[in-house]
C-alpha cells in the first residue's frame, strides 16, 4: 500500500482484529501445548499456568509412546490422509478437466450431479458402507479408509478445480493439441501447474477432516494394526478415568504432521505461476 | 498447388449457426486475410482450418489432402494465438523445440531449426530465459518463431497482433509481412482491424455473420467494394452514408463517399457547419454537420485552419462514390 492511502487508525484497527482472532484460533492449541509437559495435578490446580520445574513432567509422552503403537497409529493416519489427497486431487483433477474442457451431452447435469456430493454429508450412509466393505472383505483395511475420503473429498474437489480449470487459457490447450501434444500430456503439463494453487486450497479443505475423523476409523477399522491417531488416542480416555496427560501428549504430537502438510501447500496457495502463460 | 480449399463449410454450436456454406481456396505462398467484426465467425474459421473445431458440414483440404479426420498436429499447419500461448514452464528453446521433439524429428535437425528460427527473430540472446521474463513483443515473436520452427504448409495467425501496443504493432506487421517474403509461405491471417487487412494481405476474406461478403485484392476492395458493409469496413475513418435523396439522388437508395474523396469547397451539393477538427499532421480529419444528409466526415490532405462552427460546402466526384439499395447491395452503372 503506497503512503497517501496509509491511515494508521485503519491499520491499527485491522490489525488489532487480526491478532485477537489468531489469540482466539490459536488459543485452544497453546493450552493443549503446555499441559502436555504438565503432571496431572498440576493441569487440574491451575490449567492455564505454564510448566514450571516443579510442575515441568514429560510422564504424558512417555505413557503414550510405552502404551499401545503410537508410531503404527501415526504411520497409518500419514498412509490414509496422503493416499485419499492423493486421490481426491487426482481424480477430482480429471473430472473437472473433463467437465470444463470437453463439450458432451449431459455436461452440466454430470457437474451437478458430481457436485451434489457436498450437500450430502457421507456419514449419513455409513451403515451402507459398511455393509459394502464387509461383503468386499475391506473391513478392517486402511483401503476401506482411503475409499470413503477419496468419495467424501471428490465433490468439493470437482466444483472448485472445474471453476479454475475453466479460467486456463484455451490458446495455450491448444497451442499443446497443434504441437501434436496428447490430452493426458496437456493436462498434467499445462494445465495442472496453472492449477497448482486450486489444488493446494482443495488439499487443506479435505487434509485436515480426514486426519482428525474418528467416525470411520472406529467403524471401518478398528483393529489394532490398523487404528490411526485419532482413534489410538481415544484409548487414554475411558468411562471411569481419563489419562489427561497422555491425551493431551498425543493430541500435541497429532498437530505437528498437519501443520507441515499445511506449511506445504499453504506456499503453493501465494505462489502464482500463472504469469507469462497468458497476456 | 492449393495449400487450402475449403467446400461448404457449416459450423453450428446447438442451434446457432456461426458459419455457413463458406467456400474459399488459398493459393501456395499466399496471404490471405480473415477481417470481419468480432462475433462474424473468422476465429472459428480458422479453429475448423486448424482442426480445433469440427465442421458440421463441409471439407477442408489441405495441400490436396482432406483433413477432416487429421488431428491438428498431423494437418502440417502452425498457428500463432493471440495471447501467445507460450508454455510457462519451458525456456524458450524449449517453447520452439518441444513440436520438433513431438514429433521424434532427429536432435541435429530441431536446433538447427530452431537455431534459424531463433536468428530470423533476433531471438538468440532470450533462447535461456521463460515466457514470463520476456516482454510482449518478445513473446510473440517467440510464438512466431515455435510455428516457423515446424516448417508448416499453411501458417494460422490468431489476431497476433491485438495484444501489442501501437508501435510495436506496426513493427511486428512489417516483421510479419518479410517474414512472408523470406519463407514464401502461404498463410491465413484473422483480424479485426482493417489496417493489418490492408497492409499485409494479398487476398482479403471480409466476413459478415458466417457468411463471405467479399473476396479480393485490398485494392480491388476498396475501389469495387461488393456492397454496403464491405465499403464501410474498409477504409479509415469509414465511408460516409448519406442518403441519395439529400443530393438529388433516388429516393431509397444509399451513396456513399469515402473522406478522402470529399473536397472542402465554396459551393457545392453538400453544406453545413464544422463540429469537429482532428489535425493529425499529414491530414486533417474535419466532420460536417450537413443537415438531412447528416454527419459526414472529410479527409482533408494537409494542414488546414478550420473553425469549429465555421459553414462549409463539400464537393465530390460522382465517380468515386458508390450507390446502394435499400438492403446495402451494391448499384452499378
Amino acid at each position: 500500500m503506497n503512503k497517501a492511502r496509509r491511515n494508521p487508525v485503519n491499520i491499527a484497527a485491522a490489525h488489532g482484529i487480526l491478532i485477537l482472532y489468531t489469540l482466539i484460533a490459536l488459543f485452544p492449541v497453546f493450552v493443549i501445548l503446555i499441559n502436555s509437559f504438565k503432571t496431572r495435578k498440576a493441569i487440574f490446580r491451575d490449567p492455564l499456568a505454564l510448566p514450571d520445574a516443579e510442575s515441568f513432567s514429560l510422564i504424558g509422552y512417555q505413557t503414550v509412546l510405552k502404551q499401545g503403537d503410537f508410531f503404527l497409529y501415526f504411520q497409518n493416519s500419514m498412509i490414509v490422509t496422503v493416499a485419499s489427497l492423493f486421490f481426491v486431487l487426482l481424480f477430482g483433477a480429471m473430472a473437472a478437466f473433463a467437465l470444463a474442457e470437453y463439450r458432451f451431452k449431459g455436461n452440466t447435469l454430470m457437474g451437478l450431479y458430481l457436485a451434489l456430493g457436498i450437500m450430502i454429508p457421507i456419514r449419513i450412509g455409513t451403515v451402507a458402507i459398511l455393509e459394502m466393505m464387509v461383503s468386499s472383505g475391506l473391513v478392517n483395511t486402511l483401503t476401506a479408509l482411503i475409499l470413503v475420503y477419496t468419495a467424501q473429498g471428490l465433490p468439493l474437489a470437482v466444483f472448485i478445480l472445474s471453476e479454475f480449470m475453466r479460467q486456463v487459457s484455451d490458446d495455450l490447450k491448444n497451442a499443446g493439441r497443434i504441437d501434436g501434444l496428447s490430452e493426458y500430456t496437456i493436462f498434467f503439463r499445462l494445465v495442472l501447474p496453472l492449477v497448482k494453487p486450486a489444488m493446494a486450497t482443495v488439499a487443506v479443505f479435505n487434509m485436515i477432516p480426514i486426519w482428525n475423523d474418528l467416525w470411520f476409523p472406529l467403524i471401518l477399522a478398528p483393529a489394532e494394526e490398523t487404528k490411526t491417531l485419532t482413534l489410538g488416542s481415544q484409548v487414554f480416555i475411558g468411562q471411569f478415568v481419563t489419562d489427561w496427560n497422555a491425551v493431551l501428549s498425543a493430541l500435541s504430537m497429532a498437530i505437528l504432521p498437519v501443520m507441515i502438510l499445511y506449511v506445504i501447500f499453504s506456499r503453493q496457495l501465494i505462489r502464482g505461476i500463472t504469469s507469462g502463460a497468458v497476456k | 498447388m492449393t495449400a487450402l480449399v475449403l467446400r461448404n463449410i457449416c459450423k453450428s454450436f446447438g442451434k446457432v449457426e456461426v458459419l455457413k456454406h463458406i467456400d474459399l481456396t488459398v493459393e501456395d505462398g499466399e496471404f490471405v486475410v480473415f477481417v470481419g467484426p468480432s462475433g462474424c465467425g473468422k476465429s472459428t474459421l480458422l479453429r475448423v482450418i486448424a482442426g480445433l473445431e469440427d465442421a458440421t458440414d463441409g471439407t477442408v483440404e489441405i495441400s490436396g489432402k482432406p483433413v477432416n479426420d487429421v488431428p491438428p498436429a498431423k494437418r502440417g499447419i502452425a498457428m500463432v494465438f493471440q495471447s501467445y500461448a507460450l508454455y510457462p514452464h519451458l525456456t524458450v528453446h524449449d517453447n520452439m523445440a518441444l513440436a520438433l521433439k513431438q514429433e521424434k524429428q532427429p536432435k541435429a535437425q530441431i536446433e538447427a531449426r530452431v537455431a534459424e528460427a531463433s536468428r530470423m527473430l533476433e531471438l538468440g540472446d532470450l533462447l535461456e530465459r521463460r515466457p514470463a521474463e520476456l516482454s510482449g513483443g518478445q513473446r510473440q515473436r517467440v510464438a512466431i518463431g515455435r510455428a516457423i520452427v515446424r516448417e508448416p504448409q499453411l501458417f494460422l495467425f490468431d489476431e497476433p497482433l491485438s495484444n501489442l501496443d501501437a508501435a510495436l504493432r506496426m513493427n511486428t506487421r512489417i516483421e510479419i509481412a518479410a517474414l512472408h517474403r523470406a519463407l514464401k509461405a502461404s498463410i491465413i491471417y484473422v483480424t479485426h482491424d482493417q489496417t493489418e487487412a490492408m497492409t499485409l494481405a494479398d487476398k482479403i476474406v471480409v466476413l459478415r455473420d458466417g457468411v463471405v461478403e467479399q473476396v479480393g485484392s485490398p485494392m480491388d476492395l476498396y475501389n469495387n467494394p461488393a456492397n454496403q458493409f464491405v465499403a464501410g469496413f474498409l477504409g479509415a475513418p469509414s465511408m460516409n452514408f448519406l442518403a441519395a435523396e439529400a443530393v438529388g439522388g433516388t429516393s431509397g437508395q444509399t451513396l456513399g463517399i469515402r473522406p478522402e474523396h470529399l473536397r472542402i469547397t465554396d459551393t457545392g451539393p453538400l453544406s453545413g457547419s464544422v463540429t469537429h477538427v482532428e489535425w493529425l499532421g499529414g491530414d486533417t480529419n474535419v466532420l460536417v454537420e450537413a443537415g438531412e444528409a447528416g454527419r459526414i466526415t472529410v479527409r482533408a490532405f494537409g494542414q488546414y485552419d478550420i473553425e469549429v462552427g465555421a459553414p462549409v460546402a463539400l464537393d465530390f466526384d460522382a465517380a468515386q462514390s458508390f450507390h446502394f439499395d435499400a438492403d446495402g447491395a451494391r448499384i452499378r452503372g
